[in-house]
């Protein structure tokens, strides 16, 4: 059995487990090694290190009445606790507490589906509902909206929606967090809150307006320390009548700046819905994005292989007539690059026929699947496969100078510092208006490598701060310096979070040091 | 939770091809034997949790890991094999292996892991598989 949380006396944690059990029953508390086993961060670059992050206990609810029933347990006795919805955020922490000693509460017994609105393109649930989940509902109703996935299915709406995740139809969908709308959250104290239209008794609209009156408060939930969110509107995609995609090759080193322009005012202006991209086919092999070299020798690699410098993909959704206009008019507005080549891709009528269904990329489609994690099965070539994976994911300016910068510094940086890739892309665009840098680093559960790995991932953290690059998301050791970066006006963004944390959570219970905001008696020592 | 999950899987199964479980869309496409009423719940956990990543499909990780790793002297697709102990299975999804991360209780009771056991351990004749399948799993074992 791990260790109780620190500064919890043996008798009170085994008094608080005690009624926890009676709340949720037996069963549904775990407190022995084998069960906690499972709780731990899999990816983990602390694994099996004194610092590794652990959980005391976990507790698995059923219902909203059992989460408050734990959570006014945990408040009257001081003990930390740290909401999972699935945890199967892998490569950003899994089901492990930030703050060792914690005791994870896990919500996947809760995966109810309590509405979907096919008028209102909406949904409501609870934090256990996987995507598989929910696409199989909609497919089994018969319902003609959509879900917007990330790569893999398992994971849960509001979990991955809370830490920010994304995915791959259009834009007012891909950004899971923005497509929310309605959230109900357990406070600290046991007290049920509702965001937004859920604030007024009776009304019908939480799932259609998201703001209420007054501040909006949705946002104290994202990544945070302040609740545990036990129901979650979404906004849904309609099923469109196609979908066709596109891309146009350009060459010149010059054309990126311009491109990226282009690319903005047609996403921006709706003449394409889908995810675009910028890619470039003479610099990428696989996974992997080369750094961008000098005009005079991209221009030679051009020349040498026939490759495009760049190529601009874009992806319509939408009425078969609306979106071959669409594409014509984008062919048009590119015609203004010298040698501008276009190529139209797949031409899909929806729903899915089982046969094209086999050639699409699921995710595209708003289809969940575990298809992603093929890229570790084989050790990229030889079997020597990799215990896991983090992510790097930092936020870069949407121009082609941000996107020729982050690359190059980038590239150079992970070299110099040897930090092994088995995924670096080229700037990405899962939310509109920035650019997302994706980089994926091989993770192995060997305590030499890690050590250095995470010496090497801050050094990272902090080359991009100099250069006004964040991370908009990251797995537990790095949130503290993460959130350092995240310093104007002397980390007043930081402070005034842990206002925020002190005033809504005064006993410091809730997930401590989650994205570097830790509760008063814990914050001398960031939870060491 | 149960009923939930149970209503879910078997609209999975009403619709067949339009899930992404590769294993139910196989079965269905070739109109093969029914799996045996006491491996059923094994299926349907097996499909639920297990064949997203370890289906026929040769493109899935699970799949593709363990092609890689045996090279075909075994089945790469777990419901093919003949040579799985419920010890094994066991160990595998309460511990994880690579990038296969451990399976809690609340997402896999140990009753639904005695059944995903029962289901890779029974006879290949009563896993419910494809006509094709089930020659390839045959063809494997001899």
């Amino acid at each position: 059995m791990a260790a109780g949380p620190a500064g919890i006396s043996a008798a009170v944690f085994a008094d608080g487990l005690a009624e926890m059990r009676s709340a949720v029953g037996d069963q549904w508390v775990f407190t022995s090694d084998e069960d906690l086993h499972t709780y731990r961060d899999f990816y983990s670059v602390l694994w099996d290190e004194p610092e590794e992050r652990l959980a005391s206990a976990a507790v698995a609810p059923a219902n909203v009445e059992e989460v408050q029933a734990i959570m006014r347990v945990a408040n009257e006795r001081g003990i930390p606790v740290y909401p999972i919805s699935t945890g199967r955020n892998l490569g950003y922490g899994g089901a492990a507490p930030v703050y060792s000693g914690s005791l994870v509460i896990d919500l996947k017994r809760m995966n109810r589906i309590l509405d979907v609105s096919e008028s209102n393109a909406s949904c409501l649930v609870e934090p256990g509902v996987s995507y598989f989940d929910m696409y199989r509902h909609l497919k089994e109703t018969g319902s003609k909206l959509w879900i917007d996935v990330p790569d893999p299915g398992w994971g849960s709406m509001v979990g991955n929606a809370l830490d920010s995740g994304g995915g791959y139809t259009t834009a007012p969908y891909r950004g899971h967090f923005e497509a929310q709308c309605g959230i109900e959250a357990v406070m600290a104290n046991g007290e049920l809150f509702r965001t937004g239209m859920g604030a007024l008794p009776g009304a019908e609209t939480w799932q259609q307006y998201k703001m209420g009156i007054g501040p909006s408060l949705d946002g104290l939930f994202r990544q945070s320390s302040l609740g545990v969110v036990t129901k979650m509107g979404f906004w849904l995609f309609p099923e469109p009548e196609a979908h066709l995609s596109g891309s146009i090759d350009v060459w010149r080193f010059e054309d990126l700046e311009p491109l990226v322009a282009l690319m903005n005012e047609l996403e921006y202006g709706n003449i394409f819905n889908g995810m675009p991209s910028i890619s470039s086919p003479v610099l990428s092999s696989g996974m992997m994005f080369q750094e961008i070299p000098e005009p005079d020798v991209l221009h030679k690699m051009v020349q040498d292989t026939g490759k495009a410098a760049w190529r601009a993909s874009m992806s319509f959704y939408g009425p078969e007539k609306v979106i071959r206009a669409q594409w014509e008019y984008v062919k048009e507005r590119f015609a203004q690059f010298p040698g501008a080549r276009p190529n139209e891709g797949q031409f899909i009528k929806l729903p899915l026929s089982p046969e094209d269904m086999e050639k699409v990329s699921k995710a595209r489609f708003g289809i969940p699947s575990m298809e992603i994690f093929a890229v570790g099965s084989n050790g990229a070539g030889s079997f020597n496969p990799s215990d896991g994976h983090i992510w790097f994911s930092a936020i870069i300016p949407r121009t082609g100078k941000g996107y020729i910068e982050a690359n190059r510094v980038m590239r150079r940086e992970c070299a110099r510092l040897n930090i092994p890739l088995f995924m670096f892309s080229p700037a990405v665009t899962c939310w509109t208006r920035s650019f997302v840098l994706f980089a994926a680093v091989p993770v192995y559960k060997d305590g030499e490598s890690n050590k250095k790995l995470r010496a090497s991932v801050n050094e990272i953290i902090r080359i991009c701060a100099d250069n006004g690059w964040g991370e908009y998301r990251c797995p537990p050791a790095f949130q503290d310096q993460v959130m350092d970066a995240y310093s104007y006006n002397n980390h007043m963004l930081r402070r005034v979070n842990e206002s925020i944390k002190d005033a809504l959570d005064p006993n410091g219970i809730i997930s401590a040091g989650r994205y570097g905001v830790w509760p008063k008696h814990l914050r001398q020592g960031r939870g060491k | 939770m149960k009923a939930y999950l149970g209503l879910a899987l078997a609209g999975a199964v009403t619709l067949g091809g339009a899930v992404t479980a590769m294993s139910v869309q196989a079965a269905d496409k070739a109109g093969t034997p029914q799996v045996a009423a006491q491996h059923a719940k094994g299926k349907e956990v097996y499909d639920y949790w297990c064949a997203t990543c370890h289906g026929e499909e040769a493109r899935l990780a699970g799949t593709l890991a363990l092609q890689t790793k045996y090279k075909g002297k075994t089945p790469a697709a777990l419901a093919l094999r003949t040579d799985l102990q419920p010890a094994l299975v066991e160990y595998y999804v309460r511990n994880g292996v690579a990038w296969m991360a451990p399976f809690r209780k609340t997402e896999v009771s140990d009753a639904d892991l005695a059944a995903i056991s029962g289901y890779l351990t029974a006879p290949l004749e009563q896993r419910g598989l494809s006509a094709e399948a089930l020659a390839l799993a045959k063809g494997a074992k001899k």
